[in-house]
């Protein structure tokens, strides 16, 4: 008897939710529906979330766009695609969004770029890494704005050649992540430097790094350079063996993301000091556009930003920019954002780029630095900001990269 | 020719010998009680019978046929009918699915798909419960049973086999006087109805006197005494091991 | 010859010997997190889901408290402080929550831990933060000695020993004492507790704040090694459970050993880095992903009872024998009919109601999922951890044959429950020979070693990634044609398994559940009944994640991680084990909760756990359990 009605509850519950929740729609604005991995990342994401709040009221407080103001709505997207794709489905059917927005995972982000191509919604990826999103994968209605695993790798290339070192190291955590970005770094160097050889690569489960025999496995192969793709607690559990081993002595180390302030500010005054690493050293940036978004952030929110801040910003901006030129071109449905987007030019926290028409990749770039440690905290010394345009292949390489897409 | 035949059995765990050299037999329609003091051997006996423990040496036949080492189920399918000390049955399971699900897996019907099971060999499951005086409860929960009808359901379950020899390990352990002994009386009748050969172990001395047509007594793992009841009570080595408590690995 | 000149011509030895030594402080962190886990199921058969929780904790009050105090003292004044606070949480964790429900059927009480870790995780965001927390090193020890040619850390040294101190430490508690022996008398024999008299509360209430307390030990001991972070939690579980079954349930001995064992495995495939075998180059340390999972495998298979066990005796039904089953009377076919049609109807209730089918869609998967869970653990008695295996191969299965073979919708889903069936023949042949936690273990492994293998094999699975891009054919690629598709799916394998439970072999199965001895005695082929109920479980198992691929248009690792087996589990016990309704009840509540939990708060698992802590309280046999007895009193009166 009573098997069936759960079905029946569920669906009961549901629409009675959906009533209830249903909007109403007063000033039309124009909605946007993010959707991100909020519990499984808050790290990043709460320094993301205030991003796109600040831009949001920016943008509403000097009148909206073409008269409409915007209106974002947020939700969690439980870490993982199933959940994801329904979260999607819920902002599209039940809240009729303009556009989506968000994704912090790289399969959760392929996983929604799947969705909006079925479901012809517009969808701007804001921080998934994988190259795969926006080539092998891409779709048309899929844009992404972070720098990509690629462009990340690219970006250290110069100093990685430069230090001539002959025998590397590789360390990354076990997924696409680690390993994309290990095999673009060995491709990308043995192209620089053909004499390079790789003596040790050690593949470790994510979250989960046994520092101890990392370290002496890699110490054990006597590299005079070691690239790292460890992050979070990873990093710091290895940092500090790496420390007491006395491992990477006089060894030169290129390591990704590492100057994000996400992954260096918990190392504290253990950071490493010499490491050239990509990241953001807001403290220490003099772009006209970055001094305006960082007082501002700062007076909203009385802490200095993140790089999630930069990406939650600079991801509302994109929009902003997407929406502007659709409406201007007669409305701002999918087909009309996608033209719009195709080479829509956009001002962030690090300056203007654009989104290429090409693999419909932000050309957004990042900062390339070397670590040292000052008042007992980690920063990035000597940065330099890389323009993504720079380290992008060009748009006939490109073509080939990109099968799934038109 | 006899239904069990058990031919010099030993076992020994360690440097314990539980049992040396046993040998007896029951026949069709016969009561035999197995009995001795606590340790004297006689779980270690019955197990290696129903196929629990494998003996170190030494044979059990069933109607001429060498059936040592082999596993419960087999033992089961071979006519061997069982009840357990603490009564097992199925209690999630009303007392005529109990018997049915007997019944299915005697006829290897279990792997049937296609009928429901609650229509199928309900007449001699039914039958089966008349035997036993449980008709009444055919539709309660097993597990709601009291105890003295959960042993009548497990030797109706037994029974599902149609088996011949019937395996009773304590068998009216946790019963009061008056329900002990009409579950052996009735023990007695679908043995001498049904041409069952019956072996049980017991420790109520009013049980194994009462009703064993045979009784062996087994004593630091050897059988020192086989016969009626009349002689074993009379033999002066049982009443030694019994009233000298020197029985076992006490 | 001497020690330069060796290491030169054999640089592999000292190598693998320093990896070796390496390998016993790893050994003792994962010892010192399996051992409170042991003591606790020995004495209180609960799998305790919120152990790592306590681990976790004990770091961040650690990390907290260190710096409180500079020097030796504060560093492990907070060592000490942290495991007694875990032990004080233990102890009331026990009291408030736990003893409510021991008389709630058998792994109810992992419903209520699991609700424990999904708060405490939630807690410890609330007052510690988003960031990572990194301690203080152990002042005095942050040096390191030169041993063969390299360095080791003094605090691994220290590590090293406090291990083997923990567990003699132990065992004198456990034999000499009267606490001890107590623990020991109630591990093997849980009845002889209550017949010596012995207060059982206080003894579990003990029991459970030791447990607690080691494992606030050893996560304050990582104070020095790594920072506080959410993820712990969880991430230490998995190891944990894997060095207690392979020790053997209960054995501390034994958990030191598979502690041991399993870091040296993990140290070796570290050490051996990239090998070469016939020409083909395999990097050994991307075996660290599943080694203990390997390790826990292979033990199982060989020693049914891991290392030190011995075969658990049952834990005597402390809760209620469930009621027989009985078919739908002609008002409950009739109810069941108006259901399903109501369910059809659905999508065609107009915009207002647009994302209800949405919803119910993952609400009819998920039913799916859980009553094939559901068929092994309540009418088989095999708790599976493991179930996403085949819901993952089915998945794939289907997402693979829609992809790369290129075949159409209904073939590729049938492609996929093929996989899904042939992957549960196989697994469960070996997995049915155990019964119990240890059942529940080697499937958890077996899950585990099939989503290692889908997160590395690139070529075929896509990686972590997963495949994308597999929405079916016309007329299923709409919202309406694919939920229409769902429900009849999901009826017919909720149909069948509810017929199954009424043929001859349901009611075997149930007869091997309720009484083993009895079944094999009765001439019941048991082992193959179990089986074949596996091989069910997992092809229906298989068709949800079929399903589930199609609904997503694609498909990652995530679908047979351990998240989505104890999601399955969860909607079994919540909606209650004891009644073919409860799955069914189960996946509804959890996937509606889930979503509109997410949709509420930022602590929506906090307050996700809170209510089915609620549920548990309220409903010990879960929501059918509970509907079942409003029914009966509302008859009665």
């Amino acid at each position: 008897m009573m098997r069936g009605s759960t079905l029946v509850r569920a669906a009961l519950i549901g629409t009675a939710l959906a009533l209830a929740l249903l909007p109403a729609r007063a000033a039309e604005p124009i909605r946007i529906g993010e959707l991100n991995s909020y519990k499984a990342q808050p790290a990043f994401l709460e320094p993301y979330r205030k991003g796109m709040e600040l831009a949001v009221n920016q943008i509403n407080a000097a009148g909206g766009i073409a008269g409409r103001p915007l209106e974002l709505i947020t939700r969690d997207d439980g870490g993982n695609p199933g959940d994801a794709v329904r979260v999607a489905e819920e902002l599209v059917t039940r809240e009729k969004v303009d556009a989506l927005t968000g994704t912090f995972l790289s399969h959760v982000g392929l996983a929604v770029a799947g969705y909006a191509a079925k479901r012809q919604v517009f969808f701007l990826a804001a921080e998934p890494l994988t190259d795969k999103i926006t080539w092998s994968d891409g779709n048309r209605y899929t844009f992404r704005l972070r720098a990509s695993t690629y462009m990340q790798v690219a970006m250290l290339m110069p100093e990685a050649a430069a230090a001539k070192r002959k025998r590397w190291a590789i360390v990354y955590p076990n997924y696409e992540y680690g390993q994309s970005a290990a095999a673009t770094f060995k491709k990308l160097l043995s192209a620089a430097q053909p004499d390079v050889e790789f003596v040790a690569e050690q593949a470790t489960p994510l979250g989960k790094l046994d520092a101890g025999p990392v370290v002496q496995a890699i110490a054990d192969a006597k590299p005079d350079a070691v690239f790292n793709v460890l992050f979070g607690p990873d990093l710091a559990k290895f940092v500090r063996e790496a420390n007491t081993r006395a491992a990477l002595e006089g060894v030169f180390v290129v390591s990704l993301l590492s100057g994000e302030p996400e992954y260096l500010d918990p190392l504290k005054a253990e950071a490493p000091v010499g490491w050239v690493v990509t990241g953001y050293p807001w403290y220490d940036i003099v772009l006209p556009a970055h001094k305006a978004f960082l007082d501002a952030y700062q007076g909203a929110y009385g802490e200095p930003p993140r790089l999630g801040s930069v990406v939650g910003y600079a991801t509302i901006r994109s929009l902003a920019a997407g929406f502007t030129k659709a409406s201007a071109a007669g409305g701002i449905d999918a087909e009309r954002m996608i033209a719009a987007f195709k080479g829509l030019e956009v001002t962030g926290p690090f300056g203007p780029f654009i989104y290429r028409a090409s693999d419909h990749q932000a050309t957004m770039g990042a900062f390339v630095g070397t670590t040292a440690v000052k008042h007992g905290m980690g920063v990035m010394t000597g940065a330099r900001y890389v323009d993504g345009a720079s380290v992008l292949p060009s748009d006939a390489e490109v073509k080939a990269l990109r099968p799934a897409a038109d | 020719m006899s239904v069990l035949a058990v031919e010099a059995l030993s076992k020994s765990y360690g440097g314990v010998q539980a049992l040396d050299g046993v040998s007896f037999s029951v026949s069709a329609g016969e009561l035999l009680a197995l009995i001795g003091p606590n340790g004297a051997g006689k779980s270690t006996c019955f197990n290696i019978v129903n196929g629990q423990i494998r003996a170190d040496s030494g044979r059990v036949r069933l109607n001429g046929r060498d059936v040592t080492g082999a596993s419960p189920r087999r033992m089961a399918l071979e006519g061997v009918g069982r009840s357990f000390q603490v009564a097992q049955v199925f209690g999630s399971m009303t007392v005529r699915e109990n018997v049915q699900t007997a019944l299915l897996a005697a006829r290897h019907r279990l792997l049937g798909f296609l009928r429901p099971a609650a229509t199928l060999l309900r007449a001699e499951a039914e039958a089966l419960l008349e035997q036993t005086r449980m008709a009444a409860r055919a539709d309660e929960p097993a597990a709601a049973l009291a105890y003295g009808d959960v042993k009548r359901l497990e030797l109706a379950m037994a029974l599902a086999t149609a088996p011949r020899l019937l395996l009773m390990d304590e068998p009216t352990a946790g019963m009061g006087v008056e329900e002990r002994l009409a579950l052996m009386a009735l023990v007695r009748d679908l043995a001498r109805t049904n041409g069952l050969a019956v072996l049980f172990t017991e420790h109520s001395m009013d049980v194994v006197f009462g009703h064993a047509d045979r009784v062996i007594v087994l004593a630091r793992g050897r059988l020192i005494a086989d016969g009626t009841p009349q002689q074993v009570r009379a033999d002066p080595k049982v009443a030694d091991i019994y009233l000298g408590r020197r029985g076992g690995a006490e | 010859m001497s020690f330069e000149a060796f290491a030169a011509d054999w640089p592999l030895v000292p190598a693998l010997a320093f990896q070796a030594i390496n390998g016993f402080a790893s050994a003792s962190t994962l010892f010192l997190v399996a051992a409170g886990l042991s003591i606790i199921f020995g004495v209180t058969r609960i799998v305790n889901m919120a152990h790592g929780s306590f681990y976790m904790l004990g770091l961040y009050v650690a990390v907290t408290l260190a710096p409180l105090v500079p020097g030796p003292l504060g560093y492990w004044g907070a060592v000490l402080a942290a495991a007694l606070v875990m032990g004080l949480l233990g102890a009331l964790v026990e009291i408030t929550v736990l003893r409510r429900i021991y008389r709630a059927p058998e792994l109810y009480q992992l419903l209520a831990t699991f609700a424990l870790l999904l708060v405490i995780n939630d807690a410890a965001l609330y007052f510690w933060g988003p960031e990572d927390i990194l301690g203080p090193r152990a002042p005095g020890l942050t040096g390191s000695v030169a041993l063969l040619g390299r360095r080791l850390p003094e605090y691994d040294i220290l590590l090293a020993l406090i291990g083997p101190i923990v567990l003699t430490v132990l065992h004198i508690v456990l034999t000499r004492t009267r606490f001890g022996r107590l623990i020991r008398a109630a591990t093997q024999d849980r009845e002889m507790v209550a017949v010596l008299g012995i207060n059982e509360a206080l003894l579990f209430t003990a029991v459970f704040a030791l447990g607690a307390a080691i494992a606030g030990f050893g996560g304050a001991l990582q104070m020095a090694r790594e920072p506080a972070n959410l993820l712990i939690d969880l991430g230490v579980l998995g190891d944990a459970f894997v060095v207690v079954v392979v020790g053997g349930m209960g054995s501390i001995r034994g958990a030191y050993l598979a502690a041991v064992l399993v870091a040296q495995v993990k140290a070796l495939c570290t050490a051996l880095g990239i090998i070469e075998i016939a020409g083909i180059s395999f990097n050994m340390s991307k075996l660290t992903l599943v080694a203990e999972f390997l390790v826990m495998a292979v033990v199982l298979i060989l020693r049914p009872h891991g290392l030190f066990g011995r075969p658990i005796p049952p834990a005597h039904h402390r809760g209620s024998v469930e009621a027989p089953l009985r078919p739908l009377t002609t008002t409950g076919k009739f109810s069941f009919i108006v259901i399903i049609l109501g369910l059809a109807a659905l999508p065609f209730l107009g915009a207002a109601f647009s994302y209800a089918p949405v919803l119910a869609l993952d609400v009819l998967i998920a039913a799916l999922f859980a009553a094939s869970l559901h068929f092994l653990m309540g009418p088989g008695g095999l708790a599976s951890f493991g179930h996403a295996a085949s819901f993952g191969l089915g998945a794939y299965g289907t997402a693979f044959a829609a992809t790369s073979l290129g075949l159409d919708t209904i073939t590729a889903f049938a492609f996929g429950i093929a996989v899904a069936a042939l992957g549960a023949a196989l697994l469960g042949s070996v997995a049915v020979r155990l019964e119990g936690v240890y059942f529940a273990m080697l499937t958890l492994a077996f899950a585990q070693i099939v989503w290692s293998v889908v997160y590395q094999w690139e070529d075929v699975t896509g990686g972590s990634n997963g495949l994308f891009g597999l929405w079916p054919d016309p007329p299923f690629d709409s919202r309406t044609g694919l939920y229409l598709a769902a429900l009849a799916v999901t009826v017919a394998g909720v149909m069948l398994l509810r017929y199954l439970a009424f043929s001859p072999f349901g009611y075997g199965l149930r007869a091997a559940r309720d009484s083993a001895m009895r079944a094999e005695a009765s001439g019941i082929p048991v082992a193959r009944l179990r089986w074949l109920a596996f091989i069910v479980a997992g092809t229906l198992g298989g068709a949800a994640g079929g399903l589930f691929a199609f609904a997503k248009g694609s498909i990652s690792p995530e679908a047979i991680s351990v998240g989505r087996s104890i999601d399955g589990l969860v909607m079994v016990l919540l909606g209650g084990v004891q009644s073919l309704a409860g799955p069914l009840l189960g996946a509804g509540t959890l996937t509606v909760l889930q979503d509109t939990v997410m949709r509420e708060t930022d602590y929506w698992r906090a307050l996700l756990g809170g209510l089915i802590l609620l549920v548990v309280f309220a409903f010990p046999g879960g929501i059918a359990g509970g509907l079942a007895l409003l029914a009966r009193r509302g008859a009665g009166r």
